[in-house]
C-alpha cells in the first residue's frame, strides 16, 4: 500500500511542453481517475509515475520515496496497458507468471500464485492458451492478472477498457471496482470516457492541455465544475453554455428575448461584464411556448435514449439540450419554452474560464473577474 | 453491344507470366538440366561428343578424399561465416534499436557492404589482412609469424570467413533491425514494468519474437555461404594454401575450368545443389518448430 505525491511535474519533448507543472496528492488505497480529452497529457503523466517516461521537471514520490531517477522495476507499480501488451510467445500462465519469474520466485510458489490469480480473474480454463487464441475480454483479464499477481503497491491503468465493446466494458468496469475493493491498492486510472471516470473513481482529476482543471469527487466535479472546460467535458449531454452580459439589475442577458435572473444578492463586480452561463440539460425543463419566464426556442431534433430522451432546441443559432424523463410531446420544428431555475445555473469567467460563485450561494469561493 | 477482343483468364495469365518463365527457364532450368546431363556423361575437354557413363562421375568423386575435404571445409566455412554474420548483425541491431539516434545513417551505411562485388571485397580484405603490410602486421611484429594466411591454412580459412561475414553483416542487420522495430514498444514497456532489465528483456521478449527473422536469415546465410563464396576465395587465397580454403564451389570452378573436367564439375554442382536443398529441408524440419510466428 502506498501513497503518491506529484509535485510540479513537467514533461517536455524537445521544446514541446505537454505537461505543465502538475501537483497532485494521492492517498493510500485511493482510486484516482485522470480524465481528459486525447492529447491532454494524462497518459504521459501516468507513464511518468510508472517510470516509462523521463520526468522533465518536478518530483514524484511513491510511498515517501523520491522515484524520479528510479527504473520502473524499482518503483513497485504494475500497469495495465491499453492494447494489453501481452507477450505473444507465452501462454496465459507464462504471461501472468513472468514478473514472478523475473523476481526469482521458485517454480512451485509461482505456479500456485499464478493459479490463484487466474481464479481471481476467471482464467483457470485458459492457462495453456496463447494470447492469439483469446477474445478481447479474456486478453484484458490476462493483463489484469499480470498486474495483480505480484501484489504491487500501486496499480496504473492506461485506458485499459477502450478496446472492448460497450457491454464488456461495463462488465470489466464493475470487475475493476470489485478488485480494488478486494485488494485495496492505490490505483491511478487514465481514461477519456467520463462514464468510466464517474463510476470508478474515488476522486476525479480532470486534465486539459497539460494542466489539471479540477480535482474532486465525481459528485463535486459534476455539481460544481471548477472551469468552463470541466463543465463542458463532464456530463452527457454536455452542459449548455451561453455567453451574455449581466445588466444592472443582475439579470443575465443572452439576447432580447432570453434573460435569466441571477439568484441571490446582486454582485456589483459582475454588472456590465460579459460572462458564460451554464445549465445542465437535466436541470432545464420544456414548457409550452410563451410560458412567462421561459426562453423561446424551437425543437431541432430529439435523441431517444430508451429511459429518457434529449431534446435539442435551437436559440436562434445556439443549440440548447434539455433532458426529459417522460415522453416527448414535441416534434421537430415545434416552438417551445425552456424553463431554467436560477438555482441551477453555473457561471464562468469569459476570460479565465474559472467558475464564479455568487455571493449568496458560496461566498467563500467567490472568484474575482 | 461493342465487340471486344477477349482472352481466357488462363491465356492472359500465362502471357503475363511468360517473360519471367522464360528467364527462369533460360537461366535456371536449362543450365541445371544440362549439368544434370553432363554429370552422367564423360565430356571431351575440346568438345565433340560425349559418352554415357552412368554414376561413374559420382562414384569417383565420393571416393576422392580431396572432395570430402572440400565438403567439410564448406561446412566449417558455412557455419563459421553464418554465426559471425548473424551474431554481429544481431548485436548491432539490438544496440541500434535501443539508441535510435542516427539510425537512418546506420541503416544505409550498413547495407553498403552487401552491394560490393565479392572479388572487390576479396581484394580489399587481401590488403587488410596481409601479414606483411595490413592491420594485422602489428600482431606479427609482436609475435613474428603468428598470422600468415598465405602459409597457414587455418589463418587463410579465418580470413575468408571474416571477409564473407563482413559482407553479410549489413544484410542481416537490416532484417534484424526492422524486425526489432516491429515489436510493439508496449511489450518492452510491459516487461520493464514486470521488473525485467534491458538484457533480460532482450533474452525473454525480443529474441523469441525475432525467431521468424532468425530462421529466415539462417536459411539465406547458409545457402549463400555455399554458393556466394567463390569470388572471395578466388581473389584472396585461390583455394590455398594446400587446399585449406578449397570450398565446394571453388573446386567446381577449378576442376571444370582449370582442370577441364566438365563432367566431374557438373557432378559436383549436382551434389552441391543436393546438399543445399538437404540443409534447407533440415532447417525447415527441425529449426522451424522453434519459431514463434505471430
Amino acid at each position: 500500500m502506498s501513497s503518491i505525491a506529484i509535485k510540479g511535474v513537467k514533461k517536455a519533448y524537445a521544446k514541446n511542453a505537454v505537461v505543465h507543472g502538475v501537483d497532485l496528492e494521492i492517498a493510500t488505497g485511493e482510486f484516482i481517475v485522470i480524465l481528459g480529452p486525447s492529447g491532454c497529457g494524462k497518459s504521459t503523466l501516468l507513464r511518468m509515475i510508472a517510470g516509462l517516461e523521463e520526468i522533465s521537471g518536478g518530483e514524484i514520490w511513491i510511498d515517501g520515496k523520491l522515484v524520479n531517477k528510479l527504473e520502473p522495476r524499482e518503483r513497485g507499480c504494475a500497469m495495465v496497458f491499453q492494447n494489453y501488451a501481452l507477450y505473444p510467445h507465452m501462454t496465459v500462465a507464462e504471461n501472468i507468471g513472468y514478473a514472478l519469474k523475473v523476481a526469482g520466485v521458485p517454480k512451485a510458489e509461482r505456479m500456485q500464485r499464478v493459479a490463484a490469480t487466474a481464479k481471481v480473474v476467471g482464467l483457470e480454463a485458459f492457462l495453456d492458451r496463447r494470447p492469439a487464441a483469446l477474445s478481447g475480454g479474456q486478453r484484458q483479464r490476462v493483463a489484469m492478472g499480470r498486474a495483480i499477481v505480484r501484489e504491487p503497491k500501486v496499480f496504473l491503468f492506461d485506458e485499459p477498457l477502450s478496446n472492448l465493446d460497450a457491454k464488456l466494458r461495463v462488465a470489466m468496469r464493475a470487475e475493476i471496482r470489485r478488485l480494488h475493493r478486494r485488494l485495496g491498492a492505490t490505483s491511478v486510472f487514465v481514461t477519456h470516457d467520463q462514464t468510466e471516470a464517474m463510476t470508478l473513481g474515488d476522486r476525479l482529476v480532470v486534465m486539459n492541455g497539460g494542466r489539471i482543471e479540477q480535482v474532486g469527487t465525481p459528485a463535486e466535479v459534476y455539481n460544481r465544475p471548477a472551469t468552463r472546460f470541466v463543465a463542458n467535458f463532464v456530463g452527457s449531454p454536455s452542459m449548455n453554455l451561453m455567453e451574455g452580459a449581466i445588466d444592472r439589475h443582475g439579470v443575465f442577458v443572452y439576447d432580447e428575448q432570453r434573460r435569466i435572473p441571477l439568484p441571490g444578492a446582486l454582485d456589483a463586480r459582475l454588472v456590465g461584464h460579459k460572462i458564460v452561463l451554464g445549465v445542465r440539460a437535466e436541470a432545464a425543463k420544456l414548457v409550452e411556448a410563451g410560458t412567462p419566464g421561459s426562453l423561446p426556442a424551437t425543437v431541432d431534433f430529439i435523441e431517444e435514449l430508451g429511459a429518457g430522451r434529449v431534446v435539442h432546441t435551437d436559440f436562434d443559432g445556439l443549440s440548447f439540450a434539455v433532458a426529459l424523463s417522460d415522453a416527448a410531446t414535441f416534434e421537430t420544428g415545434d416552438p417551445v419554452g425552456v424553463m431554467i431555475d436560477p438555482a441551477d445555473i453555473h457561471l464562468f469567467s469569459i476570460e479565465s474560464g474559472l467558475r464564479i460563485d455568487l455571493p449568496a450561494s458560496q461566498p467563500a469561493h467567490a472568484t474575482s473577474l | 453491344m461493342e465487340k471486344r477482343a477477349t482472352f481466357s483468364s488462363t491465356t492472359i495469365g500465362l502471357l503475363f507470366a511468360l517473360p519471367m518463365l522464360v528467364l527462369i527457364f533460360v537461366f535456371f532450368y536449362w543450365p541445371s538440366g544440362q549439368a544434370l546431363y553432363w554429370a552422367f556423361t564423360l565430356e571431351q575437354p575440346w568438345g565433340g561428343g560425349n559418352t554415357w557413363v552412368g554414376l561413374q562421375n559420382f562414384r569417383q568423386l565420393l571416393s576422392d578424399p580431396y572432395y570430402w575435404g572440400a565438403i567439410s571445409r564448406s561446412m566449417v566455412f558455412g557455419l563459421g561465416s553464418t554465426s559471425i554474420a548473424m551474431g554481429v548483425a544481431l548485436l548491432l541491431a539490438l544496440f541500434t534499436d535501443r539508441e535510435m539516434r542516427g539510425h537512418k545513417a546506420y541503416r544505409s551505411v550498413f547495407i553498403w557492404p552487401y552491394a560490393i562485388a565479392a572479388p572487390a571485397l576479396g581484394l580489399a580484405f587481401r590488403f587488410i589482412l596481409a601479414p606483411e603490410a595490413g592491420f594485422l602486421s602489428l600482431i606479427n611484429q609482436i609475435w613474428p609469424g603468428l598470422w600468415n594466411p598465405a602459409l597457414d591454412g587455418t589463418d587463410a580459412m579465418i580470413a575468408v570467413i571474416i571477409a564473407f561475414s563482413w559482407k553479410y553483416v549489413g544484410y542481416n542487420f537490416i532484417f534484424f533491425l526492422s524486425a526489432l522495430q516491429s515489436i510493439p514498444r508496449s511489450l518492452i514497456e510491459a516487461a520493464a514494468m514486470d521488473g525485467s532489465g534491458p538484457m533480460r528483456r532482450m533474452w525473454d521478449i525480443q529474441l523469441p519474437l525475432l525467431t521468424p527473422t532468425l530462421f529466415f536469415l539462417l536459411v539465406i546465410n547458409i545457402t549463400e555461404s555455399f554458393q556466394d563464396s567463390f569470388g572471395i576465395v578466388d581473389i584472396m587465397t585461390q583455394g590455398g594454401p594446400a587446399r585449406a580454403t578449397e570450398l565446394m564451389v571453388y573446386k567446381i570452378y577449378f576442376d571444370g575450368f582449370k582442370g577441364l573436367d566438365y563432367s566431374g564439375a557438373a557432378a559436383q554442382s549436382i551434389i552441391l545443389m543436393g546438399l543445399v536443398v538437404l540443409l534447407t529441408i533440415v532447417q525447415f524440419r527441425f529449426v522451424e518448430r522453434r519459431v514463434h510466428y505471430k
